[in-house]
């Protein structure tokens, strides 16, 4: 009785303390991404994360001397999975948005996004809304091209949103699609592949002011000013500049 | 174990504290009462499509002839045997991939190309086998008397079938029927992955702009459930009706003409 009233009580008190402890105390940072959104974070062939996002992480870590541990989990519970502590931070080429400061804390971003239609190439495609009305387009589900999407062109527009960026990609090819909306960079990388080849870039780039930075919970200040600290020495050795030039041939920080 | 309570009464306290969350149900309850509407459709009309499909398919399949029963064998074994998450996907994703398909006209543009009607034709093969096979025991399981019976009359057998015993056999399914249409119902949440907006879609986009999780599952939930009331409550009364002879037994016998009472009926009560 004794010893399971002992054991009871420093359960709880573990419990507590782990509720409570920020993962900064923590030796490994457990750190999420998608693993469908190339280049920035994908499966590579051994199964393993690799991309833009991984990199970075990869070169953060390392810059805090911190061990870090990948994993991969589906987008629209990605901001749960945090908040249920399942991992620590989330590097997955998250856009900072109102709705998500409300529940999650950014760093500073470590880059920008633009948005961009696509559409099947040599058709005359016009991005405004008069000519885009009646027409079906798809996006990434719980995503800003999505939100975009519905604010701005859900009235006019069949709108059809995707749990992920490459079955998108898979109904745009088939016909389904008349065209998408998607952020600019994985969809550069997704025209230079096979599948991509008789699609292109339609229009002007939509420039929502879109930054992308690390998730970590509300209270995890210490984290945050870690990953902070971490960015901008990546930034100043030349390591940042490095990582990009191996995916896009234009700086995009 | 106290933690958790203080954290679980905190949580039920900000479901209902200030106006946020009431202004997030506010806009997105009739986005889900859509949805709902889609989900009925996506299960009553894959329901009685499927219906219509198994009874020829059990039909084929209590055959002796190997020419007639091979077919809807191998039909039922790849259907129960797959996941319908891979059937909506080989049906949406995978038929797409054939140019040839595509060139097909209306059938591509107003059918193959639709994820509604994707979802209708996944949902109606698939539930479709499962009652095929609910038919066949049931048909093996008409009395032989009420055939032999038949038989003894001259009725032919396409009479027998259309009369005695597909109907009997209805009769038999009607329970385990009822059973398959909700679990369909609970299988129809897929069709939110092929961006159809069923009550499992609309829910995941207001999650998606919300970010709150809890709340909208907890609330899908809850709607799922009225669902499957509203249907166990639709079967409960179809099966009293259509089944009427097998409750007649709970009929008080002091009632009856006691000059009528026999004593095998007494037994037979008891």
């Amino acid at each position: 009785m004794q010893w399971s009233k002992k054991f009871l009580t420093s359960a709880v008190l573990m419990a507590s303390a782990s509720m409570i402890a920020p993962a900064a105390m923590s030796d490994t940072i457990r750190i999420a991404t998608e693993g469908a959104y190339a280049p920035f974070n994908f499966i590579d062939s051994t199964g393993k994360p690799g991309g833009f996002d991984v990199e970075i992480a990869e070169a953060l870590c390392a810059e805090m001397q911190a061990s870090c541990e990948i994993v991969t989990q589906d987008w629209d519970g990605i901001i749960p999975g945090l908040r249920a502590r399942r991992y620590d931070a989330i590097i997955a080429s998250m856009s900072i948005t109102e709705e998500r400061e409300r529940v999650v804390a950014f760093t500073n971003p470590y880059y920008s996004n633009v948005l961009a239609f696509i559409g099947p190439a040599g058709s005359e495609m016009s991005t405004d809304s008069e000519s885009l009305a009646g027409k079906t387009i798809g996006a990434q589900r719980a995503t800003i091209a999505g939100q975009f999407l519905e604010d701005n062109l859900g009235s006019v527009v069949n709108v059809r949103l995707y749990d992920t960026q490459d079955n998108a990609y898979l109904d745009l090819a088939s016909g389904r699609l008349d065209g998408m909306l998607s952020d600019k960079f994985p969809a550069y990388d997704w025209l230079q592949t096979d599948a991509g080849n008789g699609f292109e870039f339609k229009g002007e780039d939509i420039d929502i002011d879109d930054k992308i930075a690390i998730a970590v919970r509300l209270n995890d200040t210490e984290l945050k000013e870690r990953f902070n600290a971490a960015l901008e020495a990546i930034v100043e050795n030349g390591t940042y500049a490095e990582i990009n030039a191996r995916y896009f041939p234009f700086s995009i920080y | 174990m106290s933690e958790l309570i203080i954290q679980l009464s905190q949580w039920l306290l900000t479901l209902t504290q200030g106006a946020e969350p009431w202004d997030s149900y506010a806009r997105y309850l009739p986005r889900l009462m859509d949805g709902v509407w889609v989900t009925l459709q996506l299960v009553v009309v894959s329901g009685i499509v499927g219906f219509l499909m198994a009874i020829p398919i059990a039909l084929m399949r209590i055959s002796k002839s190997p020419w007639l029963w091979i077919f809807p064998y191998c039909y039922i074994f790849f259907f129960r045997g797959t996941p319908l998450l891979v059937q909506i996907f080989l049906i949406y994703y995978g038929l797409s991939q054939f140019e040839s398909l595509r060139n097909l006209g209306w059938i591509w543009t107003d059918v193959l190309s639709q994820p509604y009607w994707c979802a209708i034709i996944a949902f109606s093969l698939n539930t479709s086998a499962y009652i095929a096979e609910l038919f066949r025991g049931a048909i093996l399981a008409v009395p032989k008397g009420e055939v032999e019976a038949a038989q003894s009359l001259g009725i032919s057998r396409r009479k027998q079938y259309q009369h005695i015993i597909l109907p009997r056999a209805f009769g038999i399914i009607l329970p385990a029927y009822g059973n398959e249409v909700i679990l369909m119902l609970k299988g129809s949440a897929l069709a939110s992955t092929i961006t159809l907006l069923d009550l499992m879609g609309a829910t995941r986009g207001a999650i998606a702009r919300t970010y709150m999780s809890l709340e909208f599952f907890l609330l899908a939930g809850l709607l799922y459930l009225l669902l499957t009331a509203v249907l166990i409550g639709f079967f409960r009364l179809l099966e009293n009706w259509y089944n009427a002879h097998q409750h007649a037994i709970n009929m008080s016998l002091e009632k009856v003409d006691p000059q009528l009472r026999d004593k095998h009926l007494e037994d037979n009560v008891r």
